[in-house]
């Protein structure tokens, strides 16, 4: 629909910051119990990217990932499985092999991640050999440098290209909120690049802190929703870092229902960026089906 | 795929927020096991529970069960009389002749006191009166004890406060409260009144008397001494014994505007201090350039908070017309994810209304407002079958003339209009018999202080709403009352005016 720059505006309503905390603090305050709770806690899961992206990540590391995606937890019937594993372009390929026909996509990172400081030729080039090796999502960086020195149209236009260069797979634009300082920047950067072509928009690489921290992503849902109720369009949402146990990870869905419906409580719209969440997502499901807390040794690394 | 590349007949884009087909909450009520209710209660005369006189009673019940809770004790003049000789021994023989200290460390003990009950408080403050128990909680208990320990402070410091003026107090202080806020009201007017070296009679209303009696628990345990506080419970009847008893020196009233004149006529020539805190009909005003999210949470928190039984309710909102269409789809938006229910479930956002009375009043000003000619906008929240319930409301398109614009609702009906430039929002905003609050939204500083200055009223937020402090003063402008409560205006209210000789 709507994504070439050269229609893309660079107008964003202002944030209040106090208010945006104040009503994270009214979210918070929701108590989610019994079978609602056992319902978010498989409706996480299946939202999880579960992700590693180390510089030493070898090949026998991802398809150990791998195995885990597959294979959550031995003993627990019916879990769903998690909706993408995310690693650095150069493993794309293992990851393809090991979870071929599983319906687990494939994401890479692109874009010279973490800091995205790479001339655009090498980026597009990096997006394209990822897509290749048979990344089903791209998870690109914005040049934070380009954004916060105001420059704007280089930011849509480099967003506008990766996108093209992503073909058919799916395109999460991270915005590295932890560098981008107001709130006002964040929903501007959320505005851009959901009209410059983005499928997902995502806080964080987790390299970073503070990551997806609730006021941020409160901000970009609502960025969403009123991208939708403008366009109609449905773009996605991907908090990334920081969300490690199932208790952040439902407040964010009660976030999401709250300010985007039942629409966007779906791993099509929304996802989890974690490494460590979906350990303490099965050790709260043990906790709803027996009653009692097992140690995190008796949960597969 | 999360993008529609066809370019199919394109249907109006929706949020859908039902729980129905989706992922809802499970109920998650408060537990009441370790709450301790009496099926009856006494008058708090002299430090002790008696029955009235004439051992009449009233029942006091659950509006969202309309089950009865207990049978509280009706005090007639006699009753009234006797607390008010109690309040007065105690003024003249004990609490007047304390050190300012020792009085001080009583209000202290009181406010500690609250806050290890607050728990026990708050389940029965909604269980009486119909509130959410996340408001309860957060909101009216912690703020009670707030106002003892602020007050507390000023016990000793009263030559501080007003320097050069020989501070004394009044004497006895006979004190009327409403139900919307129960506890916060005892707290309201008992703190600054002991404080600052009076002893009071106090009535809490007659729907909402649970909150005060477990109070006067509180005041007997913690040792104050027999007299200073007294509670006499029952309906306007025994409210007028209070206000009109000849030994009473000072009158602090809060309720309607109605019983405000009443009570200021009936006072008139007797020379006692009194202070009014009556109705309202608050404007939000929301500007073109406020930030939009945040405006419509403050107007759901403007109006919702307390299911709309807030004087200081911003029960009107005024959108500048570039913006109306905006801000009022994000408002029903936002009012589809509002909870309506049981007020001990914690995600509860509106309880039930206080009283059949007043879902009656409420239903009245919806009949009304529709008759003259305003658009209702209800959300589709269920409701329960047994209780008093009211779904968040909108009348759009409504006008100045309009009754549901000029008169108080006091229920959780938001009556919009739409301005089109700054002088006229103020001028709508100012426009009514009251003067109590307002707020105004926008993301210009310097707008805001210039607007706020120009609404005549006594409380006035910028960029949020229904923010409380015991430091800051609460009151009206024009049928909203006179004088002020909390901060030191409202210490002030509670002493001698003159100077020192």
């Amino acid at each position: 629909m709507q994504s070439s720059t050269a229609t893309a505006s660079f107008e964003s309503p202002p944030i209040d910051a106090v208010g945006v905390e104040e009503r994270v603090a009214r979210l918070c305050s929701r108590s989610i119990k019994k079978d609602a709770k056992l319902r978010a806690l498989h409706l996480t899961l299946s939202m999880i990217d579960l992700t590693t992206l180390e510089g030493a990540d070898s090949e026998g590391k991802v398809r150990q990932l791998c195995a885990k995606a597959l294979q959550l937890h031995a003993a627990l019937p019916d879990l769903p499985h998690v909706a993408a594993v995310c690693v650095y372009p150069a493993l794309v390929g293992v990851a393809r092999r090991a979870l071929e026909g599983s319906g687990i996509n494939v994401a890479s990172v692109a874009t010279s991640f973490p800091a995205g400081q790479a001339p655009i030729e090498i980026k597009l080039l990096e997006v394209q050999k990822a897509v290749e090796a048979g990344a089903d999502e791209v998870d690109m960086v914005i040049s934070r440098g380009r954004f916060l020195a105001g420059d704007f149209t280089y930011t849509a236009d480099e967003i506008a290209s990766v996108k093209e260069a992503c073909g058919e797979a799916h395109l999460k634009v991270i915005l590295e909120t932890g560098e981008l300082g107001t709130l006002d920047a964040v929903r501007r950067a959320s505005d851009l690049a959901m009209r410059s072509g983005a499928d997902f928009i995502k806080t964080s690489t987790g390299k970073i802190k503070p990551a997806a921290t609730m006021p941020v992503v409160l901000v970009m849902l609502e960025a969403i929703r009123d991208h939708y109720l403008r366009t109609g369009e449905k773009i996605g949402m991907k908090p990334a870092g920081g969300i490690s146990t199932a208790k952040d990870a439902i407040r964010h869905l009660v976030m999401v229902r709250e300010t985007l419906g039942q629409d966007w409580l779906d791993p099509d719209l929304y996802r989890f960026g974690a490494s460590s969440l979906a350990n303490d997502v099965l050790r709260q499901i043990v906790k709803q089906r027996s009653g009692i807390y097992q140690s995190f040794d008796d949960f597969s690394m | 795929m999360t993008k529609s590349t066809q370019a199919a007949e394109p249907e109006t884009p929706k949020l859908r927020f039902g729980g129905h087909d989706g992922w809802g909450y499970a109920p998650a009520p408060e537990s009441t096991d370790h709450v301790e209710l009496r099926d009856r209660y006494g008058l708090f005369i002299d430090g002790e529970f008696v029955d009235a006189k004439d051992g009449r009673t009233f029942e006091t019940a659950n509006p969202a069960t309309e089950e009865k809770i207990a049978d509280v004790a009706l005090a007639s003049d006699a009753d009234v009389d006797r607390a008010v000789a109690a309040a007065r021994r105690a003024y003249d023989n004990v609490w007047s002749k304390l050190a300012p200290r020792e009085r001080g460390k009583y209000v202290y003990r009181i406010a500690r006191v609250l806050q290890e009950r607050s728990r026990e408080l708050a389940i029965t403050e909604s269980l009486d009166g119909g509130k959410p128990i996340r408001e309860s909680r957060d909101v009216d208990i912690p703020l009670a004890a707030a106002h003892f320990f602020y007050y507390a402070g000023w016990a000793d410091k009263l030559d501080y406060a007003f320097p050069g003026r020989g501070a004394r107090p009044l004497g006895v202080a006979g004190q009327v409260i409403p139900w919307n806020f129960p506890l916060l009201m005892a707290a309201w007017k008992i703190a600054p009144a002991i404080a600052a070296g009076n002893t009071v009679v106090l009535k809490p209303a007659e729907t909402t008397p649970l909150t005060a009696l477990k109070l006067a628990e509180i005041i007997r345990d913690a040792g104050v001494p027999p007299g200073v506080v007294n509670i006499v419970t029952g309906a306007g009847e025994t409210g007028a014994a209070v206000v009109q008893h000849e030994d009473v020196d000072k009158v602090a009233f809060t309720g309607s505007t109605e019983v405000g004149k009443l009570i200021r006529r009936a006072l008139a020539g007797s020379g006692k201090h009194y202070t009014l805190e009556l109705g309202g009909k608050a404007a939000n005003l929301v500007f073109e350039d406020a930030a939009v999210d945040q405006a419509v949470e403050g107007i759901v928190n403007g109006i919702f908070f307390n299911q709309g039984h807030v004087c200081c309710a911003g029960s009107r909102l005024l959108v500048q017309e570039s913006v109306a269409d905006e801000v009022i789809a994000k408002l029903k938006d936002r009012m589809e994810t509002l909870i309506v229910g049981n007020p001990l479930d914690k995600n509860t956002d509106i309880g039930a209304i206080n009283s059949r009375a007043q879902l009656d009043k409420i239903e009245e000003y919806l009949e009304i407002g529709e008759a003259e000619g305003a658009e209702p906008f209800q959300t589709s929240c269920p409701v329960p079958e047994r209780g008093y319930w009211c779904r968040p409301t909108l009348f759009l398109h409504a006008s100045q003339s309009h009754r549901v614009v000029q008169e108080e609702i006091f229920g959780p009906v938001l009556a919009v209009q739409t301005f089109r430039t700054v002088d006229e929002g103020i001028a709508m905003a100012n426009n009514t018999p009251y003067g109590l609050s307002g707020g105004v939204w926008s993301d210009k500083g310097a707008k805001a202080f210039r607007v706020t200055s120009r609404i005549r009223a006594g409380v006035l937020w910028a960029n949020t709403y229904n923010k409380f402090d015991p430091t800051a003063p609460f009151g009206g402008y024009k049928e909203s009352g006179i004088g002020r409560e909390g901060g030191l205006a409202g210490l002030h209210a509670y002493l001698q005016p003159e100077a020192a000789a």
